[in-house]
């Protein structure tokens, strides 16, 4: 279960946070919606750690441990998964040697033996299928020269090879068409588990339709202003999100 | 960037003292006395059996030095050295120059063996160690032991200290001697000429495929004492050599002299492979001792369609002042150089390359990748040019530059000369950090801030990795994380 | 073993006699003239061994040391004002003639509020509040630019006041008239105060065939947030011999672009030194050079990011016909904490001529970790695809390659903001290509 209390949180002196709070169940796929500039992403950087945000205060417990108290390698290894919006490019690192990497570095934080090279093989050839990517895109560089698409695809690999508790989706419909939309949603919904949970951070419903979330909460002004079914996405993509902005401000 | 500022702080607090090689092996030495002047040179030329023409050589090599001043072009500061109070020659007391395994002083054997350097064919004709590397281990001034010599000799290689050659080859040692590196080629060259005490001479002869890979261990273990070694590698028509070479020195307080000449000469369609992976002692972490490492190479495409490469990984030395060069003199030959350097502590690196072309369509390819981290200052100095008669020369050069933390320096200086209207010449210059987004990225997925550095590291400079003998590659690849991350064992 | 002295060149002799003998006539303070001279007489001319004149060897290629030009008579001045300047009716014009500040031939009264004009020569001579800043971004160890400093006889300094926002081109124009070969030492200072905004065209012309020498320092000092677009153009037979140093120094939030344009002169060597003072400026330095015969064109640059957050451009393009030679030396240098530094290099050369020769010499010096620099080099010929598609099209063979040469340097003529200056150099570039077919 991953519990947000009242986090503060601002940047280079700007706050973005705004006392946000929200609770994610085991098993519960949960929705956040917003307009830009809402804080949205900011809140999936200050989940897995990245460092220029200035946590002021408030508290993210997973499984009540704090992560702000942990680097981000060692939240990773707790089970925090963050599908980047835009994946980083890193020249000359096969992506096949990046996954092993990962994946091995994961299990010794958590005290578990490496994985023998063919049933790592033997687990990324399977999900490499399930997302249509081809072979030899995993022996390029990671990232490097592939298309927006590939991208999103190769971050839900990832998350399927790494086995997170709580996977965090970073406007992961964004560049993508309706085919790879489908593709990266297919690979996300084969993950849902009675012990995972998922944060899907997006500014449409199109991806709603699906990966079907159990709770859809709207942020603005760095806060959650109101939570509900996944109908509330409906009623947003119908409305807007005016009502949301001059209620926060 | 506080998640920048740790990785430079552990990389900065790096406890150089670690060395792993910096133990001394306790052996008893034969000495010339302290300083240089001619009876000195005489002194080493009879220990090391010269025929008279090398004595003369020598001395002419001596007298010319003696009115030439050192260089100060490159980058690099240090005190001025005292050439009087160095040992120009130590050997292992014993008898000098090569001999069977069997009448080696354990003791060396036993440093090598810390080194990881085998010297038993047995052991590595029992498998011990997988692939077959013959190896030539130079042990301050004097080669001690040539392995896998018969087979080699099957093959018509030879393969032996220059000592050996120069008595044994006098013919070929005479014909191609400072036929690439002139006596006069500059300070240190020449300073070699006169006093080289040993080094390795490779001849393969006309359309032969050395049948393994060749290798030469260097190490300087006497106090005090410069190491002048001399290698010389003559590809005949139609052969290919790949050659790799190895250093390594102990621990001291006092800069240690390294000046070595190195040259190649491929004749028709011939193909020779250098390959180094240098790992003086760098000094600690104050900055305090370590190699000079003043180096000549160079190599001469002599023949049509010849080809000479060189590949190195520099991580170690106080200073390094190197640049293994091409000279592209037979039509269609083809130069190389792939080059890591990596600086930490207070190194100082200047080195890059020269690819002359003077042929018809020759072509040459540059790739150098720097790394800096801590106090250091790291440059590329490298030349290409293209003389009248070059029709056709192309070259391409790609020089990327990698700073770890605000303290250290990273430099270009790239010299590209024209004078063909038909040579094409690209050169493509970066400088740039490891970017904070790519570090967060790999730690999200679970990597610490150590791996993330060292896998971001080892893919800037996979290329040039590519291009080394797998068992050389592995080794490099982990001596540039020790070098970079201190976590020595 | 000692340091050996080289000898005195002829050259080199003239020169340092030159000095004492006109010394007392020249404006301004004498000291530091004094120590410009002592710094020459100690360097002497450049030549290869020293390390940013590696590819032109003043010593060896200045073989005498011509005399200081007169000043001209009033029926040189007439024959001057009877030809058209490249830049003419573009904007209002400042000359200079043969060394000497000319304000017959200049639209003095015709400048635009905000911006002053002075002679270099009564500024210096009356100790004008401008004159303190001469010298002031024009700085180096160089033997060129101290010889300027002891023997400038005259020059101009505008002031464009804060905020003041020039629309037409200001124009300096270097005129050298006369058949006999004769030297003129000159210089320009330019201040642009807070938020002001120009352009500053320098032409440089006179006649073909005569072996002037000019050497002229033209030198930018910028407050904040000022936006300055500076041209130079030699393609009028100007100084046979050009030696010329453009120093800039900026202030915060300032853009700054230079283009220079060389066909005419045997020699030229252009550098520049600049320094970003402030932070968030940026720089571009772009150039072309299209060279025939036996011409010979050396730029070499220094930008010296002392400072954050800046942003340096270089763009420089070479056409090498007959047996000229190119020379492009830059040099990047990021100073310790100099953090977030954009430097990004180009230097490109076609070789037409057999002959021809291309030195590229692109460095960086680099002390500070989160930059990105980035230079890059080709020399060669002109892509044989693209000439072959072009001749396939139906153009002939000097056609296809006028018009690929053109785009060519076009890539750096496109930096030139100012329409009706770009035109003109069009105009140059379009002329020497005609030239050729």
């Amino acid at each position: 279960m991953l519990e947000i209390r009242n986090l503060h949180v601002q940047i280079e002196d700007k706050k973005i946070l705004n006392g946000l709070s929200l609770t994610v169940n085991d098993g519960e796929v949960a929705a956040i919606m917003g307009p830009n500039g809402s804080g949205k992403s900011t809140l999936s950087y200050v989940i897995a750690g990245k460092e220029d945000y200035e946590v002021l205060d408030g508290e993210i417990l997973l499984d009540g441990q704090n992560l702000l108290e942990m680097e981000p390698d060692a939240r990773a290894a707790a089970g925090v998964f963050l599908a980047f919006q835009y994946p980083l490019e890193i020249p000359g690192v096969a992506t096949m040697t990046f996954l092993k990497a990962a994946l091995n570095a994961q299990r010794k934080a958590r005290g578990e033996g490496e994985l023998s090279t063919p049933e790592f093989m033997k687990k990324v050839r399977a999900g490499a299928e399930r997302l249509h990517i081809p072979q030899d895109m995993l022996k390029r560089a990671l990232n490097v020269g592939f298309s927006g698409g590939e991208k999103k695809r190769m971050e839900i690999l990832q998350m399927a090879l790494l086995e997170p508790r709580f996977c965090i989706l970073d406007e992961t419909d964004s560049g993508l068409d309706i085919d790879a939309l489908k593709i990266a949603a297919d690979g996300v919904n084969a993950l849902r588990d009675p012990k995972r949970s998922f944060l899907v951070i997006t500014h449409y419903q199109r991806l709603l339709n699906y990966i079907v979330p159990d709770t859809v909460h709207v942020m603005a002004n760095g806060r959650v202003v109101k939570s509900g079914g996944k109908e509330l996405a409906l009623e947003l993509e119908a409305n807007g999100y005016a009502d949301y902005r001059s209620q926060a401000a | 960037m506080p998640a920048v500022q740790e990785t430079v702080e552990q990389v900065r607090s790096i406890d150089v003292d670690q060395y792993k090689y910096g133990f001394i092996t306790d052996i008893e030495v034969d000495k010339a006395p302290k300083g240089l002047n001619e009876d000195i040179v005489r002194f080493i030329s009879a220990r090391k059996g010269d025929p008279e023409w090398m004595t003369e050589w020598r001395l002419d090599a001596f007298r010319r030095w003696l009115t030439m001043q050192e260089p100060t072009w490159a980058r690099v500061e240090y005190p001025p050295i005292d050439f009087q109070d160095l040992y120009y020659y130590a050997a292992p007391k014993k008898k000098a120059g090569p001999q069977s395994l069997d009448e080696v002083d354990p003791a060396i054997l036993e440093t090598y063996k810390k080194l990881g350097i085998p010297l038993r064919e047995q052991e590595i004709l029992a498998g011990v160690q997988t692939s077959k590397v013959a190896v030539d281990a130079v042990f301050d001034s004097v080669s001690v032991v040539t392995t896998f010599k018969e087979e080699l000799k099957k093959a018509g290689v030879i393969f032996c200290s220059i000592s050996e050659a120069i008595r044994e080859h006098p013919d070929l040692v005479r014909q191609y001697l400072g036929s690439v590196v002139p006596v006069t080629d500059n300070f240190y060259a020449t300073l070699n000429s006169a006093v080289f005490t040993d080094g390795s001479f490779v001849y393969v002869p006309p359309g032969v495929r050395c049948p393994m890979e060749l290798s030469t261990y260097f190490r300087i273990n006497e106090k005090n004492t410069g190491q002048f070694e001399r290698t010389l590698i003559i590809a005949d028509k139609g052969s290919y050599v790949s050659y790799l070479e190895g250093c390594t020195a102990p621990q001291r307080d006092e800069n240690q002299l390294h000046a070595a000449v190195v040259e190649l000469i491929a004749l028709d369609d011939a193909e020779i492979k250098y390959s180094t992976v240098q790992n003086w002692y760098p000094g600690d972490s104050e900055g305090k001792g370590g190699v000079y490492n003043f180096v000549t190479k160079r190599g001469d495409c002599r023949g049509k369609n010849a080809k000479i490469s060189w590949t190195q990984v520099e991580t170690g030395s106080a200073i390094t002042w190197k640049y293994p060069s091409c000279i592209l003199r037979g039509d269609g030959s083809r130069g190389e150089f792939y080059s890591i350097a990596v600086s930490n502590g207070y190194q100082q690196v200047d080195s890059g390359t020269k690819m002359i072309h003077l042929g018809k369509n020759t072509t040459s390819r540059i790739i150098s990748k720097g790394i800096s981290a801590g106090f250091s200052q790291n440059t590329y100095r490298g030349l290409v040019s293209a003389h009248r008669k070059a029709s056709g020369a192309r070259n391409f050069t790609n020089c990327d530059s990698l700073l770890i933390g605000d303290k250290c320096g990273a430099h270009t200086v790239p010299y590209i000369e024209s004078k063909n209207a038909s040579a094409i010449f690209e050169h493509e210059a970066t400088t740039s950090k490891i970017s904070e987004d790519q570090l967060f990225y790999c730690q999200q997925r679970g990597l610490s801030e150590e791996e993330a550095t060292a896998l971001i590291v080892n893919g800037f400079v996979k290329d040039v990795l590519q291009q080394l003998p797998m068992e050389f590659a592995v080794e490099a690849q982990k001596l540039i994380s020790i070098s970079l991350e201190g976590s020595v064992g | 073993m000692a340091q050996v002295t080289p000898m005195r060149t002829a050259a080199e002799t003239q020169l340092l006699d030159l000095f004492p003998a006109v010394k007392a006539r020249l404006p301004g303070a004498a000291e530091p003239r004094q120590q410009a001279y002592d710094a020459f007489a100690k360097a002497g001319l450049p030549h290869r061994r020293v390390e940013a004149w590696k590819y032109t060897d003043l010593r060896a290629s200045l073989r005498e040391a011509a005399p200081l030009a007169d000043a001209p008579s009033a029926a040189v001045l007439g024959e001057v004002r009877t030809k058209a300047a490249p830049f003419a009716g573009l904007g209002p014009a400042l000359a200079i003639v043969d060394g000497m500040f000319e304000p017959s031939l200049s639209d003095l009264h015709g400048m635009p509020a905000g911006v002053q004009a002075v002679g270099l020569a009564g500024a210096l001579g009356t100790g004008h509040a401008l004159a303190a800043q001469v010298g002031q971004a024009a700085q180096a160890d160089d033997a060129v630019l101290a010889l300027n400093a002891a023997l400038m006889t005259d020059g101009v300094i505008l002031r464009v006041a804060a905020g003041t926002q020039l629309e037409r081109p200001l124009v300096v124009r270097f005129v050298r008239t006369g058949s006999q070969a004769r030297a003129a030492f000159t210089r320009v200072l330019l201040v642009v105060e807070e938020g002001a905004s120009l352009t500053l065209a320098e032409t440089h012309e006179g006649p073909a065939g005569v072996g002037h020498q000019d050497n002229t320092v033209v030198e930018v000092i910028t407050g904040d947030k000022a936006t300055v677009q500076h041209v130079r153009l030699n393609a009028d037979g100007g100084g046979a011999v050009d030696l010329s140093t453009l120093g800039v120094k900026l202030g915060a939030d300032c853009a700054f672009t230079s283009f220079a344009l060389v066909t005419a002169p045997a020699l030229t060597r252009h550098q520049i030194f600049v320094t970003f003072a402030g932070e968030n400026s940026r720089v571009s330095l772009n150039g072309g050079a299209l060279l025939k015969g036996r011409q010979h064109a050396d730029t070499t640059l220094v930008v010296n990011h002392a400072v954050p957050h800046c942003e340096s451009r270089e763009l420089y393009k070479h056409v090498l016909d007959g047996e000229a030679t190119g020379v492009f030396q830059g040099k990047i240098i990021v100073e310790p904490h100099a953090q977030k530094t954009d430097g990004q290099m180009m230097s490109q050369a076609v070789l037409l001529g057999d002959n021809a020769t291309m030195n590229n010499k692109p460095e960086l010096e680099i002390f500070a970790d989160d930059v990105v620099c980035a230079h890059g080099a080709t020399c060669g010929q002109l892509d044989d695809d693209l000439l072959f598609y072009l001749r396939a099209r139906g153009l002939p063979k000097p056609d296809a390659e006028a018009l690929m040469l053109q785009a060519f340097v076009g890539e750096a003529l496109e930096k030139v903001e100012d329409e009706s200056i770009r035109d003109v150099l069009e105009g140059v570039v379009e002329a020497w290509l005609r030239a050729r077919l």
